[in-house]
């Protein structure tokens, strides 16, 4: 090898070895029973620069966004991140530092948290948020498991349109409780039936989520008249962290836990993972909640500190008790989602919101004057919108590949109630007036 | 002598911001935002802010970082090159489009496998913790369908495991037993054999375990879990100590789940993204979460057809990002280099286990692997962490495992040369004898830190978690910090 990052001197080894007494390494190994010996790791190992090439040639193999128009959304998507986000996050003291076990050595990081906490409590309108769990889906099923915490009840409502991902890591968190996942309908325009959704509730009622924009890209505008009729249920409201730029924070109407996917606070989509599970919540209910918290004291001579706090919640103390088993978190998203917000400021969050909403409402417009049946709902969109298709959306969109676009989210017909063959079409601020002509274009070849 | 910054560093929100403006949009009336509190500050501003709060924090390309049952060991800068190269390709683009991605998806998998010697793999799971939580689903579905989860209920673990395994136990339902350790720190086998029946459902356990001990007993330990239908649980956080050297597979478990963001050199950035991936062998293979990545001579794909999946425990296929790192690591040292790591890691502790056993009381038996705990003769753990601090070293994990009480459990990682752990080792000796001769000056560390010790107990009584809640609470709590 032409070099290696681990010290491999066997000079220094040997010398240790001897140090100990001892004549191999093998001794240190005696205790490992033989029938349970291994002959080594059938691996071949490469040069640095060959795998650096290896690499780039299994990257060139896939099409990222800046090289073919893409028009994905569903849970996370393509924002410009802006180079101080990536600059600083990468500064090795953040980069490599390990969860702030000794506060008094990692107080850049534990402000760094406590801001995040402080942004996504401002966004969200709610008393407290943690300092992340590992992505929106999983937000939810805390969020399900803390409403059971709170009031023992053994149901969940969800809406008919949630994705079924996100339905499917939900049923498993709650596994364990024996809970009950119940779907309530949309109305005729995307949004909350209310009088469907007040009918269903019962004495099991636990909790209710509510996304908005919901999984459609509606913004829901019965939101706010939520939390009237589903009387002391728990009410988790899911939520895109940038349409809250211009949108209502749920804490205005009520909600008791915000949930949503922080990735589009300035980390990158990289295939989907790491992403930032937001969670917020209500001070009353601090003591039920899932995560780590960051806390603001002094030290011995008075000064401002900061250090992990309220942590009797936590599975390192409370072990089987515990209010989650989060140990690991998404601490570097977190910070990254803090250096974005910080960036933009409230003018610029609420400019890339409204820019975000104008390049929505840009291709739905273009669409409409192709012809095509968009959107699907008549209501406003954030980002995401329902187009209807004559065809199946699997089938379009190998055809849109052909040429040189990649479609929305595939909507199989009679997945959802009244919803045919369709595609989840996706914008942001990154989609040029090309792209999208690029897409009709397509579309009407392929239609 | 180590000095760490000190800034005095205002809040983001102290900072003077300017004026909010008023921009004009296009949405329904009563879900309109009238108010947004985020400073507006210009780029320099915002850079320097947190360049100094970086300059207040610690990492290990700082120095030595020996947070046992952490595995911080350095992490090759080459990782995060090759990363970068796969930012902006979306989940559900077509598979046609992301071979590339999917190709080191599936060679992981592969790789995983031959080093663990299970049948397959899932990358789903987001961190350690949600592996175990994953596992405890697999446990569940194969009982259930075997329709014996009405009477498995209880999830065995050692009084020396993470605090993890019996909250993830419990998440999915199970209740929590312990096994006690016997004299030399290993799994009490009678004990094991009285509490495990038809009642069990699984028996979690780390190998070498908390202590740093290898369980002698695991072969044995396999056959009762087996002989009584339960099925038996890797706790991966340290696999680092016997890569090469023995595997999950060979000792006899069903489930394993790995810790990439220990063991492959994935940095922790603060807490996290980790990646805890789950391999599982024989008949659990149709257990795992949907979808695995599947190559059939001519392309790479997403297999969603999996017999008795337990569904997703997160959206999407896991923390790829992390994954391209391991991927990365693992390819380049190969098998051999991963060998030498788990050799290297171990005549590391125990060269500093060596070192410094005579200045501080180490409990159950010598022989160690990756890692060792002792405790102080004459001081509190957390007053011999604190000063450690003091000589710009990180200290080792305190008050953990709970079976030794005042704790102090160390992980020099394979990353670290002789040079550096005996200036570990004279900074540990030198600090036992100040226990002795002036146990003032580890009460009053750290000194040399951004600030000195924190005050936690205040912050538990006074919980001020968000600016808006310090502006608040001020005046109410009397605030002078």
């Amino acid at each position: 090898m032409v070099s290696m990052a681990i010290p491999f001197s066997m000079d220094d080894l040997n010398e240790m070895l001897r140090a100990m007494g001892l004549e191999s390494w093998e001794e240190l190994f005696k205790d490992i029973p033989k029938e349970a010996r291994k002959e080594g790791i059938n691996l071949k190992g490469m040069d640095e620069y060959e795998l650096f090439r290896y690499s780039k040639k299994l990257a060139d193999k896939n099409l990222d966004f800046f090289k073919m128009p893409n028009f994905l959304g569903a849970g996370v998507y393509f924002h410009f991140i802006p180079p101080v986000v990536m600059s600083l996050a990468s500064r090795a003291e953040f980069y490599t530092s390990y969860t702030p076990y000794q506060a008094e050595m990692s107080q850049g990081m534990l402000q760094v948290l406590f801001e995040y906490q402080s942004l996504i409590a401002e966004l969200t309108g709610m008393d407290v948020a943690n300092s992340s769990m590992y992505d929106a889906s999983t937000s939810l099923g805390e969020a399900v498991r803390m409403a059971h915490r709170i009031n023992r009840k053994k149901e969940v409502l969800v809406p008919e349109n949630i994705h079924w991902e996100k339905e499917s890591v939900l049923k498993n968190y709650i596994i364990g409780l024996d809970m009950k996942i119940k779907k309530y309908p949309l109305d005729n325009k995307g949004m909350v039936d209310l009088d469907a959704l007040s009918s269903l509730i019962t004495s099991d009622t636990s909790a209710v989520y509510l996304e908005n924009p919901n999984f459609f890209g509606i913004i829901d505008e019965n939101a706010p008249l939520v939390r009237d009729v589903i009387g002391d249920s728990i009410l988790i409201v899911g939520v895109n962290p940038i349409s809250l730029g211009i949108l209502k924070p749920p804490g205005d109407y009520g909600a008791d836990i915000v949930i949503g996917e922080g990735q589009i606070l300035g980390n990158p989509i990289s295939f989907g993972g790491p992403l930032l599970g937001i969670f917020a919540t209500r001070m009353k209910y601090v003591r039920k909640m899932p995560g780590r918290l960051i806390g603001m004291t002094k030290d011995a001579d008075g000064r401002r500190a900061f250090v992990m706090t309220l942590q009797t919640r936590e599975q390192h103390i409370r072990r089987g008790r515990a209010t989650s088993n989060i140990c690991s978190n998404e601490a570097l998203c977190a910070l990254m989602s803090t250096l974005y917000l910080a960036y933009l400021g409230s003018n610029g969050l609420r400019k890339l919101a409204k820019k975000n909403m104008e390049n929505t409402n840009k291709l739905i417009t273009m669409l409409k004057e192709h012809g095509f049946q968009a959107p699907h709902f008549n209501a406003p969109h954030f980002n995401e919108f329902l187009l209807d298709l004559p065809k199946n959306p699997h089938i379009v969109n190998k055809e849109l590949i052909k040429r040189g676009v990649q479609g929305g989210y595939p909507i199989n017909e009679g997945c959802f109630k009244g919803i045919g063959h369709a595609m989840l079409l996706c914008v942001t601020e990154m989609h040029t007036d090309e792209d999208m002509k690029k897409l009709i274009e397509a579309l009407e070849e392929v239609i | 002598m180590y000095r760490q910054a000190r800034y005095d560093e205002p809040l983001l929100c102290e900072r003077h911001s300017s004026t909010q403006e008023d921009i004009k949009v296009d949405v329904p009336e009563k879900l309109r935002r009238e108010n947004l509190n985020i400073p507006n500050l210009p780029e320099y501003e915002v850079v320097r802010h947190y360049t100094r709060l970086s300059q207040m924090n610690y990492g290990v390309d700082i120095n030595i970082y020996p947070l046992g049952s952490c595995t911080m060991k350095y992490n090759p800068k080459l990782n995060e090159e090759i990363a970068k190269m796969f930012l902006y390709i979306h989940p559900y683009q077509d598979e046609s489009t992301v071979q590339g991605a999917l190709q080191i998806m599936y060679e992981l998998q592969e790789m995983l496998k031959e080093i663990t010697d299970m049948d397959d793999f899932t990358l789903q799971p987001a961190a350690g913790a949600h592996g175990e939580f994953t596992g405890m689903l697999i446990v569940r579905a194969y009982h259930q369908l075997h329709g014996e989860l009405d009477k498995r209920r209880n999830v065995l673990v050692p009084d020396s495991a993470h605090g993890t395994n019996p909250a993830s136990a419990a998440m999915a339902g199970f209740n929590v037993i312990e096994i006690p350790s016997n004299k030399e720190g290993m799994v009490d086998i009678e004990a094991l054999e009285a509490a495990t029946d038809e009642t069990t459902a699984a028996f979690m356990i780390t190998n070498p375990n908390t202590l740093g001990i290898f369980e002698e007993d695991i072969i044995e330990i396999a056959k009762i879990m087996h002989k009584n239908g339960a099925l038996l649980y890797y706790d991966g956080a340290n696999l680092n100590a016997i890569m090469g050297i023995t595997s999950p597979g060979l000792m006899g478990f069903d489930i394993v789940h790995l810790n990439l963001h220990k063991t492959f050199s994935t940095p922790h950035g603060g807490g996290g993204p980790g990646s805890g991936p789950v391999g599982v062998r024989g008949e659990l293979v149709d257990f795992l979460p949907v979808p695995i990545v599947r190559y059939n001579g001519e392309k790479y794909y997403l297999d969603y057809n999996i017999k008795h999946t337990i569904g997703k425990v997160r959206s999407f296929y896991g923390n790829f990002g992390v994954l391209v790192k391991a991927w990365a690591y693992i390819k380049r040292l190969g098998g051999e280099g991963l060998k030498n790591i788990a050799i290297r890691s171990v005549v590391n502790s125990n060269y500093l286990k060596e070192r410094i056993k005579g200045y501080y009381d180490m409990p159950y038996k010598d022989l160690r692997k990756h890692e060792f705990v002792v405790k102080p003769k004459n001081a509190r753990a957390m007053d011999v962490a604190k000063r450690l601090l003091d000589f710009g070293v990180h200290a080792p994990t305190v008050y953990f495992p709970l079976i030794v009480d005042e704790a102090l459990m160390i992980e020099p990682t394979e990353t670290e040369t002789k040079e550096n752990l005996d200036k570990f080792a004279e900074i540990m000796i030198r600090i036992a004898k100040e226990a002795d001769e002036n146990p003032e000056v580890l009460k009053n560390a750290p000194q040399n830190t951004s600030v000195k010790r924190v005050d936690d107990i205040l912050a538990n009584r006074k919980p001020i978690l968000t600016w808006k809640m310090y502006k608040e609470m001020k005046e109410q709590w009397n605030i002078d910090y």
